[in-house]
């Protein structure tokens, strides 16, 4: 085997025979063997999807279109697994020794989360892509001419979008003007490299780059912020700040879209999570596709049914946030792992609960204005980022976090009723990341 | 029998030098004929794993959200924890949990 771009890209191949870009190409990744011959594995190249796509040589079989069909033949191929022959169970199945229940024709590889479908690599491209170009038209999310930024931080679920949007873009006549968008946070040893990916990423898709840095912007970098407040609630900084500076990043760009990588598994999360903290209005809108409509640059998750394995394994890349301790989120996930594990269709339906989910006519929502100093959107006189640079300019870094001494006393607290009391009791503060 | 093995996507973090490809020589428990991914994962558990093995084992399982991959293959596909491996088997951990690593 050919050595591949990245070799730890399972299915990605860095030359494709349609002559596709390699998906990810990451430095300095150690060369993996191949796995031995005659053994049925999927690492490399997708040939037979990229030949069937290509116009030179139309598709020899066309399984694509008989989906009972070909679920019948599965079935019937199935049966005789782990079922008991003279009473002896046999022992389970060896990898890929099934058949894709989508053609009928290529071994399983995959056991997709969303419909529990065993398909194979070929089947797996077509599907994945497939349903976002089918999320995108059901909502309408692009118009043709439109300019869109692809807010991309360099991890694996902007990249993957930012790969498939531009395939899709072409495949389907979008008539999209794509753009990178990076948020330089200036976290050494975590952006920095992250954001050679995404500088790849711009020769690799040919799709123009603009990065904007905290540094430009607010004159700080996470680094100083980590250094005057330490490792406790910087997440909230680097939240606030990043919201702001895409959207700026945006304006600079005179794009009329923002899109994210948000996936399933990020919006079951944040249901839960909205729910965990009783943020009725952030849980009405976090199920939204498109968000900031009234606003000037509306924002849209074209992963938002789609799940976080598939999207893991459509290449496999990720990298971690140094700073992050987030221990708070991360319960909330491992919890949605474990109800994604007992039965995977739990992310899907936890999206359906957020979505209908109605507030009582009278509650009180909070009302949305501009911020007085800066004119970024605002519940509050000040914008968030303001209040939170105040206070990291006044040798405050504290201001606008959690409770602070003489507001609420006791010991500090970052929970977000507490939060929220400080912010009313100092007129204060808005958005929380 | 020999066996790679690569930890991916953070959880190479967990192992000696963060190196993310290991070539292992794992023998079958006893009474065991061939070596099972149950036994595999403890066998990572005693022999790589270095720090907080929580991060990559829940119960006698991977951790809820952390993929593997036999062969390229999903290993839900190939019997999960029942399934047996062979010799020369490429066995891939990847951790989808980001930020919490």
């Amino acid at each position: 085997m050919a050595p591949s771009c990245n070799p730890r890209s399972l299915w990605a191949p860095s030359v494709q025979p349609s002559g596709r870009p390699p998906l990810l190409c990451p430095p300095s990744t150690p060369a993996s063997s191949p796995p031995p011959a005659g053994r049925s594995t999927l690492r490399g190249r997708r040939p037979t999807q990229a030949v069937a796509r290509s116009p030179e040589n139309p598709p020899l079989r066309a399984p694509r279109r008989h989906p009972n069909i070909q679920q019948q033949i599965s079935v019937k191929s199935q049966l005789p697994m782990d079922s008991a022959v003279n009473g002896v169970r046999q022992p389970p199945a060896r990898a890929g020794s099934r058949l894709c229940t989508r053609c009928g024709e290529r071994k399983a590889a995959l056991k997709r989360p969303k419909t529990l479908e065993q398909i194979c690599r070929e089947c797996f491209y077509i599907v994945f892509e497939d349903e976002i170009h089918q999320t995108i038209v059901d909502n309408n999310l692009f118009k043709p001419g439109d300019r869109v930024a692809i807010g991309a931080s360099g991890g694996k679920d902007s990249t993957v979008l930012a790969y498939v949007l531009s395939e899709l873009n072409r495949r389907h006549k979008y008539s999209l003007d794509l753009f990178l968008l990076s948020v330089d946070e200036g976290i050494t040893g975590y952006r920095d490299d992250s954001l050679e990916t995404v500088k790849r990423n711009e020769i690799q898709y040919g799709l123009p780059l603009k990065i904007v840095s905290y540094k430009d912007l607010y004159g700080w970098t996470m680094d100083d912020i980590v250094k005057a407040i330490g490792l406790k609630n910087n997440c909230t900084f680097c939240g606030v700040f990043r919201r702001q500076a895409l959207d700026r990043g945006a304006a600079l760009l005179k794009v009329d879209k923002i899109v994210t990588g948000h996936n399933a598994d990020d919006i079951a999360e944040t249901v839960l999570l909205n729910i965990l903290r009783g943020d009725i209005a952030r849980l009405s809108r976090c199920t939204f596709i498109t968000t900031g409509e009234d606003g000037p640059i509306p924002r849209c998750k074209p992963f938002k049914y789609t799940y976080e394995k598939e999207i893991v394994i459509y290449p496999y890349y990720a990298i971690l946030c140094i700073y992050s301790p987030n221990a708070y989120r991360g319960f909330a996930r491992e919890f949605i792992k474990d109800l994604e594990r007992l039965r995977p269709r739990a992310i899907l339906d936890i999206i359906k609960s957020g979505e209908n989910f109605r507030i009582s006519t009278t509650t009180r929502m909070p009302e949305q204005g501009t911020c007085e100093r800066c004119g970024y959107i605002s519940s509050q006189k000040l914008c968030k980022a303001c209040v939170l640079l105040d206070g990291l300019n006044r040798g405050l870094p504290k201001l606008g976090i959690g409770r602070t001494k003489g507001v609420a006393g006791g010991d500090s607290d970052t929970g977000s009723f507490d939060t929220v009391r400080l912010y009313k009791l100092t007129n204060y503060g808005c958005e929380m990341g | 029998m020999h066996l790679t093995l690569e930890f991916g996507g953070g959880l190479e973090l967990l192992l000696e030098k963060s190196i993310k490809m290991h070539k292992v020589d794992v023998q079958p428990i006893d009474g065991q004929e061939k070596v099972m991914m149950k036994g595999l994962l403890s066998w990572v558990k005693s022999n790589l794993i270095k720090e907080r093995p929580e991060m990559f084992l829940k119960g006698d399982s991977v951790r809820p959200g952390v993929l593997v991959l036999i062969n390229d293959c999903d290993w839900e596909l190939c019997g999960g924890l029942d399934a047996e491996l062979e010799e020369k088997d490429v066995v891939v951990f990847i951790s989808t949990l980001h930020g919490v690593l």
